[in-house]
């Protein structure tokens, strides 16, 4: 193996191993929601993952920056909430989550996630 | 201080202290001088100082107490984010066409073959470098933004792809252009590939505009039902009738509706009468006939007469509006079989980035020369012929047609878990009363012992019978009034006995009323009637034996008549290989004849209704999946217990809770066509997870170099593109084929 296979085989190893930590070795913090909560969707939502009271309404209000349409829509499944995200624009979404436990929310494709914690 | 008033409605709001909270809250703002919310409507009417307050503000305040507030702005909101859309449609298709026209002269300029008869201009590479340019940076700069959007959150999509796979390809093409002799020194031919970036860009910007298109389609439903909302109404006020908007109608109006117009809100009929076309909400397809006392659904078509009537469900509570809500949550739901292509969606991008660099790496050292444009065109094809958009369109575009279907044919389904469920189910269990008929006992026959006549025994029931609340005492007492019998005085005395009976006296005779058994009990031959109570019992009626001074004197025969789609709808189920049930709490005889006028083979007979659920878990027992059709208020343990619960809505209440799937009309022929829905819809599904999985599983390894050992083929990563391009459009249009199918209840 040639100098320039071997540096091309140890820079490919080194990618691999950084996007696999990069994308799957990322944390998140959870962020305590009041009765209203600002989630900005741009590449992502932010704050991805959300604290909040059993049986307490909360609105999240989703603002969209991002054009691509895979954050067109906003889906809650467990709570049955599809919702079309204006583009520029801020939507209400008022939930109160009947029981304790994870409600996970995605885009209307299922690339970008996040987590709704009821405690 | 110049003061403004505005009316707008609320959202949510469901008791008189929602009223005092959204007013506090709406009075604090500061510049608002007056509040008022009204609870029947569901508006706000709010004064304030326009130069103080925004509709913002206001919408916060409403918010911060927990409602929505709906500003006029956001009643236009809606065709005002369509025009976006459609905005960003065009300009998405400008896009798209200029970069498959700058990409096609490129390829005429660098296409080998096609090349040499292009203008010596368009081989030039710092011509092709000069027209890549604009298509990478500015058709393509949607990819750039969401790319770095993606990765400031340390995910990624789509997008990432993209912009790599084009990246990585005009970056070398460029790297080819401006330092060819350092290239050349390295051994390998100074050969751009800006047809491959440009191209690529062109085909996926072209794919994105017909998915777009496409997927408008499979959420229109929604808007099909809004639409069909009247806009204005004629309410009566002080004998004067006037035109006001939908929304200002309050229950309790006194609204007119005209020949041919449109009925404005849920209600009851107080005067005229006309045939009703109700086809855009219940399924059905016959125009219902209706008059004074009979329910109207609003956004039904008044066809030839003129009416009034009196509104009894308005804004949010109206069939309609409930119809909406509970498409919208089906659509919001997810089906179980989605969550494989959910877990694989989040993991799919990083693994194709880290697949297309091992491609890269393996390329270079074990494959043929030149290996780096070798292993770099291999690494562009592996990044732009992944798609994780169809995994994730396969599913949720199917539920939504079908949620969306259903409803047009006035079958709501609960969630997309039900909608996967009801296609296994193989046994269709039937409450009889009120379901498989009409509920409504009327009196068959009756006939009188020698010597006295009919009239006679119902003039005695009706004197017992008046205040009685039985349905079946209610039938006797209806046919006695339809035969003009005069109304009886009060019995001189009356006694009931639950489930048997009664006893009283009535003009001074003593009279026995009610089962055989009970009247056996009070010392009374019944034998002398035997043949015609058991020609009674075998036609399906229910038989009231009469006895006047310990003397059987004549026997009543009341049935329930059964609903006329019954038979049909029963037939349509055993057609499809389904095992019908009945189960009833009547008399085992009484079952038989009705089971058999119906075509059912098999009935559980005299079951209270506490035990219905018990019956249908005996049946999962055998092995059965169960659908269980009731009207879901008594019935609803046994709803619950099934593994689908279907309810045939009663009035204009159509949220019932403990239904997986409601029945908005009164037509059973829609049990057949909900599973045959379901099982479209789940072919449907299957069909487009195994292309979107099969489209990725065998492409990713071909564009990865796996066919090259064997015939030395390569996947061009314009092909590519294309391909992947087709891969989503494919999925929402097999999805959009579901609408082809005509169906018929």
């Amino acid at each position: 193996m040639s100098t320039d296979e071997i540096a091309v085989v140890v820079i490919a190893t080194i990618g691999i191993a950084g996007i696999a930590w990069f994308f799957f070795g990322k944390r998140t913090r959870a962020v305590r929601a009041g009765t209203v909560i600002d989630i900005v969707v741009d590449g992502g939502y932010s704050p991805d993952t959300i604290t909040v009271l059993v049986g307490k309404q909360t609105t999240l209000r989703f603002f969209r920056k991002d054009p691509s349409d895979c954050l067109e829509e906003v889906v809650i499944a467990d709570l049955k909430i599809r919702r079309t995200l204006a583009l520029g624009e801020v939507t209400e979404i008022t939930l109160t989550p009947p029981r304790a436990g994870t409600y996970r929310f995605s885009c209307g494709m299922g690339m970008y996630h996040g987590a709704i914690i009821a405690s | 201080m110049s003061q403004t008033t505005k009316t707008f409605p609320i959202k949510g709001m469901h008791c008189a202290s929602c009223v005092t909270l959204i007013e506090g809250a709406l009075r604090d703002v500061h510049g608002v001088s007056t509040a008022n919310v009204n609870l029947a409507n569901e508006r706000a009417t709010v004064t304030y100082d326009p130069a103080q307050v925004t509709d913002e503000q206001l919408r916060s305040a409403v918010a911060s107490v927990g409602y929505q507030a709906l500003m006029s702005d956001e009643l236009a909101h809606e065709d005002a984010e369509r025009a976006r859309k459609r905005r960003e449609l065009v300009a998405l298709r400008f896009r798209a066409l200029f970069s498959l026209a700058l990409g096609a002269v490129i390829v005429w300029g660098s296409f080998p073959g096609i090349s040499a008869i292009a203008p010596a201009l368009l081989r030039n590479a710092w011509f092709q470098f000069a027209v890549a340019i604009p298509v990478q940076f500015w058709a393509g700069w949607q990819f750039y933004r969401a790319t770095w959007s993606s990765l400031r959150h340390r995910s990624a999509n789509m997008d990432t792809l993209v912009t790599i796979g084009t990246s990585v390809a005009f970056i070398y093409s460029a790297f080819m252009t401006i330092a060819p002799h350092l290239v050349q020194r390295l051994g390998i031919m100074p050969e751009p590939y800006f047809d491959v970036s440009t191209v690529i860009i062109g085909l996926i910007l072209l794919g994105r505009y017909f998915e777009a298109r496409a997927k408008a389609g499979t959420s229109e439903a929604i808007r099909k039902l809004l639409g069909l909302q009247a806009k204005t109404a004629r309410v009566i006020r002080d004998g004067q009738e006037i035109d006001v908007p939908l929304a200002e109608v309050a229950v309790d109006d006194v609204l007119r509706v005209r020949p041919g117009e449109k009925v404005p809100v849920d209600g009851v009929i107080l005067e005229g009468a006309s045939a009703i076309d109700e086809s855009m909400v219940t399924g059905e397809s016959i125009p219902a006939d209706k008059g004074p006392g009979d329910a109207v659904i609003g956004a039904t078509v008044n066809r030839n007469g003129s009416f009034t009537f009196r509104a009894t469900k308005i804004g949010s509570e109206t069939m309609l509006a409930q119809i909406v809500r509970l498409v919208q949550e089906a659509q919001g739901s997810k089906a179980p079989i989605q969550r494989l292509a959910d877990t694989v969606s989040s993991y799919f991008v990083p693994v194709v980035l880290m697949l297309a660099i091992a491609t890269f790496a393996l390329w270079y050292v074990v494959g043929p020369e030149p290996s780096l444009p070798f292993a770099t065109l291999s690494m562009v094809a592996v990044l732009i012929i992944a798609c994780p958009c169809a995994m994730g369109l396969a599913t949720p575009t199917a539920i939504m047609v079908g949620t969306g279907l259903g409803a047009e044919h006035g079958i709501l389904i609960k969630d997309a878990e039900a909608l996967e469920i009801a296609h296994t189910v193989n046994t269709v269990a039937f409450d009889k009363t009120g379901t498989l008929t009409e509920g409504k006992p009327r009196v068959t026959r009756v006939v009188a012992r020698e010597g006295r006549g009919e009239a006679d025994i119902l003039a005695i029931e009706y004197a017992l019978e008046r205040s009685s609340s039985h349905p079946v005492a209610a039938a006797i007492v209806a046919e006695a009034r339809e035969r003009g019998l005069a109304t009886p005085p009060e019995p001189e005395s009356f006694v009931a006995v639950p489930g048997h009976g009664v006893q009283g006296v009535v003009r001074e005779m003593s009279v026995r009323a009610g089962t055989e058994r009970f009247l056996r009990a009070g010392g009374i031959d019944t034998a002398v009637m035997r043949a015609e109570i058991d020609q009674l019992m075998d036609e399906g009626n229910t038989v009231t034996l009469i006895a006047s001074d310990g003397e059987l004197v004549g026997v009543i025969g009341v049935a329930d008549t059964e609903r006329a789609t019954a038979r049909q709808a029963v037939a349509q189920l055993v057609r499809r290989g389904i095992e019908v049930v009945m189960i009833t709490g009547d008399h085992e005889r009484v079952a038989r004849s009705v089971a058999t006028r119906l075509g059912i083979t098999r009935f559980v007979a005299q079951v209270l209704p506490e035990q219905k659920s018990a019956q249908v878990e005996a049946l999962q027992a055998e092995g059965k999946r169960v659908a269980m059709v009731g009207d879901g208020i008594n019935d609803a343990p046994a709803l619950a217990a099934a593994d689908i619960g279907i309810a045939m809505a009663s009035g204009t209440d159509v949220a019932i809770e403990a239904a997986d799937i409601t029945l908005v009309s009164k037509n059973l022929g829609a049990i057949a066509v909900a599973l045959d829905l379901s099982r479209r819809t789940l072919r449907t599904i299957r069909m487009n997870l195994v292309w979107a999985f099969g489209y990725n599983i065998v492409l990713i390894p071909v564009a990865m170099g796996a066919l090259y050992p064997v015939w030395g083929v390569l996947l061009n990563p314009m092909l590519a593109s294309a391909a992947m391009a087709f891969s989503s459009i494919s999925v929402v249009l097999n999805s959009l084929l579901l609408k082809r199918w005509h169906v018929r209840v």
